[in-house]
């Protein structure tokens, strides 16, 4: 039991972003997801959260439920232009204890300051977030999951345009994550990064090319295949018939 | 010392119309700041203005039901801006029309069915009061009016409050922490038809989107968290309510533009001396600090 994706495809204006995927994600481990730009990751990222809604077949979630996943949006989809501070934003991951109405107390307020100490951002809480560098952001996002204290960790693109010195660190807090025994899925650029930190690998190119164990997925063969595939997309494809042939 | 009182306190001791313009400019401050805020705070600074136009045929077909009655054409005001902003959010919800664009095109079409109401069946004048409203002639029902919607803004804020600011700054994270962000705008659009519906009466369908929206832009130049403009907001258009009913007092000028007009000039103003966003602090450098 772990959280599967079963015949899964979803698509935009009838183009399969994700096409007929099934398989499942290693439970209490790392997984990255890597792929050419357009292969569909972050449409799986977001279909698993339930922001987009499938053509056919479904995640399953498994062991988990909607409120277990903590999610780590592309910082493009962040209006980092609002009046929010740092402390804030990051309290936004106590979402699930607090709701609408809840109060953030002082019990709150301490795992905040912990959370932002854990990625060396203590002195930042008072910042607002428009004052923050590209790096500096994502560690507060990062603070942010920490704080949501979830089983299931779904990461989108963290380290893009990120320094060596803060990948690094939030890398090994990925590792910390491991070890606690949470699962991780990331949709990650960088095949140094996938070696040393994501033991399962799913390479994906719209459809599932491999996905294993990362030393038997990422090989020169099957990165090749994800590169074809990817340069076989067309405009005017035909209707896709793979769920009739299978009734 | 009496040359003072004479000019600003004495107008509102002596005549009942300036008190009660004082007491709907007051409210219509509490009610239409905040919200005008958060029409900033999520880049739909000109929405206020297209509703402003949607309400237009609502408010006819109310005139033409009851005459020059405040409830009917209030109404006829809200129910006319709800159905568009109800409208344009189900075509952007289920249509690739954008937001911005889905509330032009239906704002225009009930623009137009107003225009075509008002010209067939109302004169001139009454075209002029509805959009143009006058503060000086506010009765007891628009002041509760003004004031009942202030204060049901106000709750309704403080209820929608976390999820509003959530949905505009991080809606992916809304959506995967469950929130439904949808139901929340909802709300929040219901709350700008209000305002605009109880400004009408006293500044009219125009010049009540001043008052909402000018305030709020200022406040963005001047304090840096939401809650110091919230208070810098609501604080500005009080001001330049008692301000412009002054101005309004002393030269007999009309009062809706004279109030919108001296937060147009505090606006001017801030561009240049505001010293968060202000052109003119940002090349006088203070200097900088140590780190």
């Amino acid at each position: 039991m772990s959280v599967r994706v079963e015949n899964l495809t979803v698509s935009y204006l009838r183009h399969p972003a994700v096409h007929h995927a099934s398989g499942s994600f290693a439970e209490a481990e790392a997984t990255a997801i890597f792929g050419p730009n357009g292969a569909g990751k972050s449409t799986l990222l977001k279909t698993m959260i339930g922001a987009l809604k499938p053509d056919s077949g479904h995640v399953n979630l498994g062991p988990f439920k909607r409120k277990d996943i903590a999610y780590l949006p592309q910082q493009s989809e962040i209006d980092r232009t609002l009046p929010v501070s740092v402390h804030d934003l990051v309290a936004t991951g106590l979402w699930h204890q607090t709701g609408v109405f809840g109060k953030v107390g002082r019990k709150q307020r301490a795992k905040i300051q912990e959370a932002l100490q854990a990625v060396g951002l203590v002195d930042f809480a008072e910042r607002p977030i428009s004052a923050l560098s590209t790096g500096q952001f994502q560690r507060v996002l990062f603070a942010r999951i920490l704080l949501q204290d979830a089983p299931l960790i779904l990461l989108d693109e963290p380290f893009n345009a990120v320094d060596a010195k803060t990948t690094y660190d939030l890398l090994e807090l990925v590792r910390r994550w491991r070890d606690e025994g949470r699962t991780v899925i990331a949709v990650l650029h960088d095949y140094e990064q996938v070696r040393a930190y994501f033991p399962y690998t799913l390479l994906l190119a719209r459809e599932i090319v491999a996905w294993g164990k990362t030393e038997l997925v990422l090989t020169d063969l099957n990165l090749r295949r994800a590169a074809e595939t990817a340069a076989h997309w067309h405009e005017r494809a035909p209707v896709c018939r793979v769920d009739e042939e299978a009734v | 010392m009496t040359h003072l009182y004479d000019l600003l306190i004495s107008p509102f001791i002596e005549f009942a119309f300036m008190r009660r313009a004082l007491a709907g400019c007051l409210a219509l401050a509490l009610g239409s700041g905040p919200v005008g805020l958060f029409l900033v705070m999520r880049r739909m600074s000109l929405m206020g203005d297209a509703m402003s136009h949607a309400v237009l045929p609502g408010a006819a077909v109310g005139f033409m039901v009851a005459g020059l009655s405040l409830p009917a054409m209030s109404l006829g005001g809200f129910v006319a801006g709800v159905l568009v902003a109800l409208l344009a959010g189900l075509a952007t919800r289920f249509t690739t029309v954008k937001e911005d664009a889905s509330f032009a095109a239906f704002y225009l079409l009930s623009l137009a069915v107003g225009v075509l109401l008002v010209s067939r069946n109302g004169s001139n004048v009454d075209l002029i009061h509805i959009l143009f409203g006058s503060v000086l002639a506010v009765d007891d029902a628009a002041l509760l009016l003004v004031s009942g919607v202030a204060s049901f803004s106000l709750v309704v804020l403080a209820i929608i409050y976390r999820p509003l600011v959530l949905e505009s700054l991080d809606p992916v994270f809304l959506r995967a922490v469950g929130g439904k962000g949808g139901i929340w705008h909802l709300a929040f659009l219901m709350l700008v038809v209000l305002n605009l519906v109880a400004g009408f009466q006293a500044l009219g369908t125009l010049m009540a989107v001043g008052l909402m929206m000018l305030p709020a832009i200022t406040a963005r130049l001047w304090v840096p968290s939401i809650g110091r403009m919230l208070a810098f907001s609501v604080g500005l258009a009080f001001v330049c309510g008692i301000g412009g009913l002054l101005l309004s007092y002393h030269f007999e000028l009309p009062s809706g533009p004279a109030i919108i007009l001296l937060a147009g000039l505090f606006y001017l103003l801030s561009l240049f001396v505001a010293p968060l966003g202000g052109a003119l602090p940002r090349y006088i450098r203070a200097r900088h600090l140590e780190s």
